[in-house]
């Protein structure tokens, strides 16, 4: 049906099984997935060696995630691999929504001015995880191995030890750390016995993605009650390669066998697209659930994406949520494997984590129970803000058709030095930390994977493991950068490798960064 | 700063005429409709208020009535 051709990655025959190793392993990655694959490359760029263990030898198959937020660019980017994605990808900042046949109102995610990445690009996951994989091929350190299953998982204090099915037979390896980023049925998960509770959601989904030349602008739109589709919602994204993604709610009792039939389907899209061409890329029937594990961290083992956390698709905060978890892990893991920082910062992982996918879940459940009431009292209120939105502005802020993700905040974690005073803005302990224009640049240019020291206009000393970037009000001409960190001259920031605030100060003083440094580290 | 709370001495102007307004809006509905205009109302008046805290208590005591 699709006209995307999966590469086939060569099995290759692991050492292993012809000479058992002794070795243990810094951390093998179980799953070559968007999120596998991120803390693959991060863990590289570090130094660190990593084998990657994934069942299949291609990307994925299908229709999968293809929402991916700005914070995530800004990660890739940092891995190298962001450019291919927005080339590839198709950015989008817009959202429309329609009630009936009517134009309701429409948002911006961001303002345009001085973003280095847009608030969202569209991409299909299988591109996301190919350009992934061939960045991998840069990357030595990196052991890719396709169609290593794993079928075995035991642990004490010391290391992980896992056992690993192939074509040519099974195999063992020793590892200090695991990171299991096996997906939502994750393998990891079921065979340690750890649960995944949460709520499970009735309605059901129509999913279509179809290839069409069509005028739309490359704007997210979400209808409630369509002309061509009443009493549901409908919401349509563009894709890469022209491929559209329509996603038809179906209400509860819809029959997936029935409803995923072309001849069931085709009706549905023409009432839409009217006399349109457009080929099929794929088709299926979903519905879904909202679940967390209770903790990210299991001894050495680490979960991540959705083998740790699900959400609805409304707000795009899977895969993006799930690189986050990637991109807090793999500096901390790090650290610790280089004796730099104490283990007690790998606790911090599902600290910070934990509250980031419940936050997320939050939101999730929240634009669910708007999109597919739970029962007629819901139904009426829904309608209601719906009928009043058409006319007046309050009640559009009602409307919930999925808030879109965006980079957690850190609010409780120990990592975070609190602020001395008050401040008017700027970026809290614990929340992301801002790109912006620096001279004929970006704050955030070029590698950078230390905790850094952001110093407008102030003097600082240098600090072992600490590097400084100093920004002058000259370098800032728009003072957009400025304004984001609400600074003045004097006013120092510190930040963590994955670009949260650890600290912030008005007046620089060595010892307290020292101070907030080590807290950082949990050191 | 004194902590905001809900008005509960009389507050309506003219607490007949409003009565007799807010049947007199229900007439010729049907049962849904009746939800529906509710609902609407409820929604203009929140906004009105838009208090949180205000907008809670309200939930609160609407809630313990029942």
């Amino acid at each position: 049906m699709g006209s995307y051709i999966n590469p086939v990655y060569p099995y290759r025959r692991p050492p292993e099984l012809d000479r058992a190793s002794t070795m243990r392993h810094p951390v093998v990655i179980v799953g070559a997935g968007p999120v596998g694959l991120t803390a693959a490359l991060d863990l590289a760029l570090r130094g660190q060696q990593v084998i990657v263990l994934d069942e299949d030898n291609t990307v994925s198959v299908g229709s999968r995630a293809i929402c991916w937020a700005q914070r995530t660019l800004e990660i890739w980017d940092r891995l190298g691999v962001a450019q291919r994605m927005l080339d590839k990808g198709v950015l989008w900042d817009t959202g429309k929504l329609y009630v009936g046949e009517r134009l309701i109102y429409q948002f911006q995610m961001q303002s345009q001015a001085h973003q280095r990445f847009p608030a969202f690009i569209n991409l299909q996951q299988y591109y996301v995880e190919q350009y992934l994989v061939e960045r991998c091929a840069d990357f030595p350190a990196i052991d890719l191995r396709w169609k290593n299953k794993l079928v075995g998982i035991e642990q004490d204090g010391d290391e992980v030890r896992l056992k690993i099915e192939t074509p040519d037979g099974v195999y063992g390896l020793a590892a200090q750390y695991v990171i299991a980023a096996d997906g939502v049925r994750s393998p990891v998960r079921s065979m340690m016995g750890l649960s995944f509770d949460g709520q499970v959601f009735n309605d059901r989904f129509l999913i279509a993605d179809v290839r069409m030349t069509a005028e739309f602008p490359s704007e997210r739109w979400f209808w409630f009650d369509p002309p061509f589709h009443r009493g549901q919602s409908v919401l349509l994204h563009r894709q890469a390669d022209e491929v559209f993604r329509i996603d038809f709610q179906l209400g509860p009792n819809a029959d997936p066998d029935v409803e995923k039939q072309l001849d069931r389907v085709t009706p549905r899209l023409k009432a839409m697209l009217g006399e349109r061409q457009f080929d099929y890329e794929w088709v299926s029937v979903y519905s879904f659930s909202c679940r967390c594990m209770e903790s990210f961290n299991h001894g050495r083992v680490f979960f991540a994406g959705d083998a740790a956390h699900v959400v609805s698709p409304f707000g795009a905060r899977g895969g993006n949520s799930g690189v986050q978890d990637a991109d807090n892990l793999v500096w901390k893991l790090d650290l610790v494997l280089r004796n730099q920082a104490p283990s007690a910062l790998l606790e911090t992982y599902s600290q910070e984590r934990v509250p980031a996918a419940r936050e997320h879940i939050h939101h999730s459940t929240r634009s669910t129970d708007f999109i597919t009431p739970r029962n007629d009292a819901s139904r009426v209120l829904r309608d209601a803000v719906l009928s009043l939105a058409a006319d007046y502005p309050f009640a559009r802020a009602l409307i919930n058709s999925g808030r879109l993700s965006q980079a957690s905040r850190y609010e409780a974690t120990p990592l975070a030095t609190a602020d001395e005073r008050a401040w008017s803005g700027g970026a809290a302990p614990g929340a992301p930390a801002p790109d912006g224009p620096l001279g004929n640049r970006w704050l955030f240019d070029g590698a950078g994977e230390r905790f850094r020291l952001l110093a407008f206009e102030a003097k600082v000393a240098g600090e072992p493991g600490l590097e400084t970037i100093a920004i002058g009000k000259d370098d800032d001409h728009t003072g957009v950068l400025w304004q984001r960190y609400d600074a003045q001259p004097g006013t120092v920031y510190l930040l963590r490798p994955d670009r949260h605030v650890a600290a912030r100060w008005r007046r620089y003083d060595a010892q307290a960064v020292r101070t907030a440094l080590r807290r950082a580290m949990a050191a | 700063m004194t902590e905001k709370t809900l008005r509960l001495d009389p507050g309506i102007a003219d607490p007949d005429g409003f009565y007799n307004a807010l049947v007199d809006c229900y007439r010729d509905l049907d049962e849904r409709q009746v939800g529906l205009l509710n609902a609407r109302l409820i929604l203009l008046l929140a906004n009105q208020i838009g208090d949180q805290a205000l907008l809670g208590e309200a939930l609160q005591r609407a809630r313990e009535g029942i």
